[in-house]
């Protein structure tokens, strides 16, 4: 049964038809054309699908959107401000951290969750707070060099 | 995913009121969701529990412990001022998943979804602590050991709801630890886990123990002729190697991708021992070692 419901997404807030069976992410993708978050297994694993709700990176494949509707959620479409890339993707293309791309838009919004929560994370709480976004290209370290890049240019 | 209704009531009573054949409750998810996605579960009304204030917060209780509510993510709880004094708990939360699983995951939904593996588990059990359900005939609470009936299935009836966790207040002169092996050190499911409690009387010599195992056997496995040994001595290196080769022999472990079952009896063995050794350091009388 589809619904019209409100939802915040991005700060700005929109009603988009909902069928209760929909998950965040195919609200996202499919009724809201935000192609940014990727889906990658499906079932809460890999995390290339992280978006943030109300502040907190979630596996936005194993949510439902109806859970979601009144809750503030970014997507890596809210994340550069005013076409200016934020520091954690600045850093990212800076450093190399990113090759195929496609677990980058979940790493990006689980770092900045991070940086917002802990301005000054050590390379052990980085490392902690990627666990759930799997890459298969970089290895990890330039994005966790990069992260901790992105920490170092407060306010950029 | 099959279609189904979907309902968020406010209280307890219309949550119980709302299910019955063919519905299921929703906490964090990160177990329904996956279930019904890949067509393992039929579901056909989905009661999500997480608008009912009781079970979505931590309460004080009047004899000074605490009331978990089952669908508080395990972020949230890991953040709650009251949980300081159950480290164990917070520890074993922390061992769920990435952060997105800990920021959907709850403590309710690991009982409930029963795994053997179940993180939470052990240290629940061993904490002493009580579930309290609603169902159609009111309210009861139970011990959390007996919910688990195998694998994946809990002694809960389709109309019951797990309203929330109490944990007795932390004792004196008591700890408890959680322990648990896994190939990768984050994001894994244990081959093996051990849970421990201890507390100690006034002259240091254990008044209490409880000793839980996970991973091992259809249900989590209280260890009791281990605790029945550790109970009036004094913990010593030697003592405590005794109680965890007899935790061992009470694993009733299989055999699978994970692990042979000789070797998960082999990790139930250094797991108890560790795990009592980590009680004893909380306890600020490390076990001197041989």
């Amino acid at each position: 049964m589809k619904a019209l419901r409100p939802f915040t997404i991005n700060g700005e807030e929109i009603e988009l038809a909902l069928d209760t069976r929909d998950t965040l992410l195919e609200l996202l993708r499919d009724r809201a054309g935000l192609t940014g978050s990727k889906e990658g297994c499906g079932n809460g694993n890999c995390g290339a699908c992280t978006v943030l709700v109300d502040g907190a990176p979630v596996n936005a494949c194993i949510m439902l959107a109806v859970e979601a509707v009144g809750r503030k959620i970014v997507t890596i479409e809210g994340v550069a401000a005013n076409g200016k890339l934020d520091r954690v993707q600045q850093a990212l293309i800076d450093l190399g951290g990113t090759q195929c791309g496609y677990c980058t838009p979940g790493v990006v919004l689980s770092a900045t969750a991070l940086l917002e929560r802990n301005p000054n994370p050590t390379e052990i709480e980085i490392r902690h707070a990627l666990a759930g976004n799997l890459c298969r290209c970089t290895g990890y370290d330039k994005i966790v060099e990069a992260v901790v890049a992105a920490a170092a240019r407060v306010g950029a | 995913m099959n279609e189904f209704d979907y309902t968020a009531p406010a209280t307890v009573e219309e949550a119980v009121a709302q299910l019955g054949t063919g519905a299921r409750v929703l906490a964090g998810g990160t177990d329904l969701i996956v279930q019904m996605r890949e067509g393992r579960r039929q579901v056909g009304h989905v009661v999500d529990l997480k608008r009912i204030a009781e079970l979505t917060e931590v309460a004080s209780t009047p004899d000074g412990g605490v009331a978990i509510g089952a669908a508080l993510n395990v972020t949230a709880l890991s953040a709650h001022p009251a949980m300081a004094a159950y480290p164990a708990l917070v520890e074993s939360g922390r061992m769920i998943g990435s952060y997105q699983i800990q920021n959907r995951a709850s403590i309710g939904g690991n009982v409930c979804n029963a795994a053997p593996s179940a993180d939470a588990v052990p240290a629940l059990i061993c904490l002493g602590a009580r579930a309290v359900v609603a169902g159609p005939g009111g309210r009861r609470d139970e011990p959390v050991e007996a919910l688990f009936a195998g694998p994946g299935r809990t002694t809960l009836g389709p109309r019951d709801v797990l309203v929330s966790l109490r944990l007795p207040p932390a004792a004196k002169r008591s700890a408890a630890a959680y322990l648990r092996f896994t190939p990768r050190r984050e994001m894994d499911i244990a081959v093996a886990g051990v849970g421990a409690w201890l507390r100690l009387d006034e002259r240091g010599a254990v008044a209490e123990a409880r000793l839980t195992l996970a991973a091992v056997g259809p249900t989590p496995i209280r260890a009791a002729q281990a605790e029945r040994l550790l109970i009036g001595e004094k913990p010593s290196a030697k003592l405590v190697a005794e109680a965890a080769a007899l935790a061992a022999r009470d694993a009733r472990p299989i055999s699978d991708t994970r692990g042979s079952a000789e070797y998960r009896r082999e990790l139930v063995k250094t797991l108890a021992a560790r795990a009592v050794a980590a009680c004893c350091a909380r306890l600020g009388n490390p076990l001197e070692t041989a």
